[in-house]
């Protein structure tokens, strides 16, 4: 809180208005348009719509595609979040041992976070191509038939791979930081100890380690629940057979192509209401951490 | 580093050169595919090592593109995702930046009130409202311009969090000198406050052009004329559009294109880049 501060009533009015105008166009009246879709249900043509209710949401409920769209985006973004926050890790480490080279590795390392996910998508889709490509060209030679136009779990393992891959970066960074932030006078402690570097990492550096953990944790499960839409858009486009139908991809389908309004409406509704929860857990944390 | 071991270290360089491989493995073969011709790819064995076929693969997607997708040159996309990615980062700074100048050094009845509002929109990615955002902005007749573009994706409050945390970290004493100075808070906001927050403007710039630049979904939704596609938005359209005869390599120097602007911003502002990233979480 500041001690001085400018008098004048005017002034921070005309200073926020751009912001608010933009925030209340774009955000809030769209936001409150969804919350609203969500109670109606439009006719066929359009041209009608009656105030259902909740019906919308109990149809969702009700609705196996919904669930079924539910377990694949819980699955989905446990995989990314574990594959890239594993792999992450393991780099994070072994940079962390690095006196010279910790720089060139680094940038090595860090540009993924700068190819957009729809890009990213495309490589993998290229990669794992059935007819021209690479992957499923090795996979073959150890008798693995690949193919995620028809394979649910080859599906899924391509758009983990793909929305994984390009969070390494992200996560890596941040575990760096940690790694960087913790003394070296503990582990140097504990090495006079005796404790070798296994232990001394699952002893010292990890739970030293869990503010930056669990804070990556929410970022991830974010970005694989929200952000991989252009991934799954640009791969599988949710199939085969919604195998690959995350929540976020199923509000735009049924909005967009399915023209179902009262759905996505709900649907919405429902990921806005992730989102906040996921967003207060997140700052909850961070206000913590300020607090140090 | 506590002990030196020479097994642990071989194995940390082994597990980094390892990571470096696995990482860039995508983008070599994109770019081993970028500079080939099509019927490489049909004869069944995939080239691992660059061809003969570079420039003129990739002067002929900037000029004149894939006429079978029905997109413009990748040329023009860039320059749209240029002004795209230019005018969300520029766009959000300057409101983000006045908005936490008001919201740090003024007192005003429905402030706490007005923070909230910037507040809720912290993080609520524009898929999610995906629908009643488009509505909106065809109600406004903005679709197929830079306008439509840009200004919804302007729209999110990590960046006013961002300078109100940097503000909030400037000491009272400048403000006060100023204000005996007899400085209006004009000027206090032009001559000290902006110098002052001169690298977290760069590191967000950094960040946010990124941001702009690999938006996928709103440009696909909101653009029918081919003259303001999107280079990230366009690549699916050509990917699409090669399923009848494989254009691979042309899809490939695309992508290459389509990453080389902020991958390039990345490396070269590597220092800002983290800067920004850390500081924009927090």
């Amino acid at each position: 809180m500041k001690r001085t501060i400018f008098r004048n009533q005017l002034l921070p009015w005309l200073l926020l208005a751009p912001q608010l105008a933009i925030t209340f166009i774009f955000f809030i009246w769209p936001a409150a348009q969804a919350v609203w879709q969500s109670f109606l249900r439009e006719d066929a043509f359009g041209i009608k719509s009656t105030f259902v209710g909740m019906e919308n949401y109990l149809r969702l409920i009700d609705s196996a595609e919904y669930m079924n769209s539910l377990k694949v985006t819980a699955l989905f973004s446990v995989s990314v979040t574990i594959m890239s926050m594993g792999t992450a890790l393991l780099l994070a480490i072994a940079v962390d041992r690095m006196i010279k080279s910790t720089r060139i590795y680094t940038t090595l390392l860090v540009w993924p976070y700068a190819v957009a996910p729809a890009v990213a998508g495309i490589l993998w889709w290229f990669i794992f191509n059935p007819t021209i490509g690479i992957m499923p060209y090795i996979l073959s030679g150890f008798g693995y038939d690949w193919n995620h136009i028809s394979d649910k779990g080859d599906a899924m393992l391509l758009v983990v791979i793909a929305s994984a891959w390009k969070q390494i970066s992200y996560n890596f960074l941040f575990f760096v930081a940690g790694l960087q932030s913790i003394p070296p006078s503990l582990r140097e402690a504990a090495a006079i100890d005796g404790a070798g570097p296994v232990k001394r990492f699952f002893t010292i550096t990890f739970p030293l380690l869990s503010p930056t953990t669990f804070f990556l944790l929410v970022v991830n499960i974010v970005y694989a629940m929200f952000d991989t839409f252009a991934v799954i858009d640009s791969t599988t486009e949710g199939g085969p057979a919604q195998a690959t139908n995350i929540l976020v991809y199923k509000v735009y389908f049924d909005g967009f192509v399915g023209q179902n309004l009262g759905s996505s409406g709900a649907q919405s509704v429902i990921l806005m209401g992730i989102v906040i929860i996921l967003t207060v857990i997140q700052f909850r944390w961070v206000e913590k951490k300020v607090e140090y | 580093m506590i002990e030196n071991r020479p097994v642990l270290n071989f194995l940390a360089h082994l597990v980094l050169i390892l990571g470096v491989a696995i990482v860039a493995l995508p983008v070599w073969i994109a770019f081993v595919a970028s500079t080939h011709t099509a019927t490489d790819f049909s004869s069944g064995t995939i080239p691992m090592w660059p061809g003969p076929h570079l420039v003129e693969n990739y002067s002929r997607m900037l000029d004149s593109g894939l006429s079978t997708s029905g997109t413009p040159p990748v040329g023009r996309m860039m320059f749209n995702s240029m002004i795209m990615a230019l005018s969300i980062a520029i766009g959000k700074i300057i409101i983000s930046v006045l908005s936490a100048f008001a919201i740090v050094y003024f007192r005003f009845p429905l402030r706490n009130m007005a923070f909230w509002c910037i507040f809720i929109t912290l993080m609520l990615p524009v898929e999610v409202r995906i629908v009643p955002t488009f509505q909106v902005v065809a109600g406004l007749g903005l679709l197929n311009s830079y306008a439509g573009l840009s200004i919804p994706l302007i729209a999110s409050a990590t960046a006013t969090f961002l300078f109100r945390q940097v503000f909030m970290t400037i000491p009272d004493e400048l403000t006060e000198a100023a204000r005996i100075d007899g400085a209006g808070p004009m000027k206090f906001f032009r001559d000290i406050l902006l110098p002052l927050s001169r690298t977290n403007i760069a590191a967000l710039f950094v960040i946010l052009f990124i941001y702009g630049w690999n938006q996928y979904l709103w440009p696909l939704l909101i653009t029918t004329d081919a003259q303001y596609y999107t280079i990230v938005a366009g690549i699916k359209r050509m990917a699409d559009a090669v399923d009848g005869l494989p254009q691979w390599h042309l899809v490939m120097a695309t992508a290459m294109l389509a990453m080389l602007p902020p991958v390039a911003v990345v490396i070269f502002m590597q220092r800002l880049f983290v800067k920004g990233l850390v500081e924009t979480e927090k």
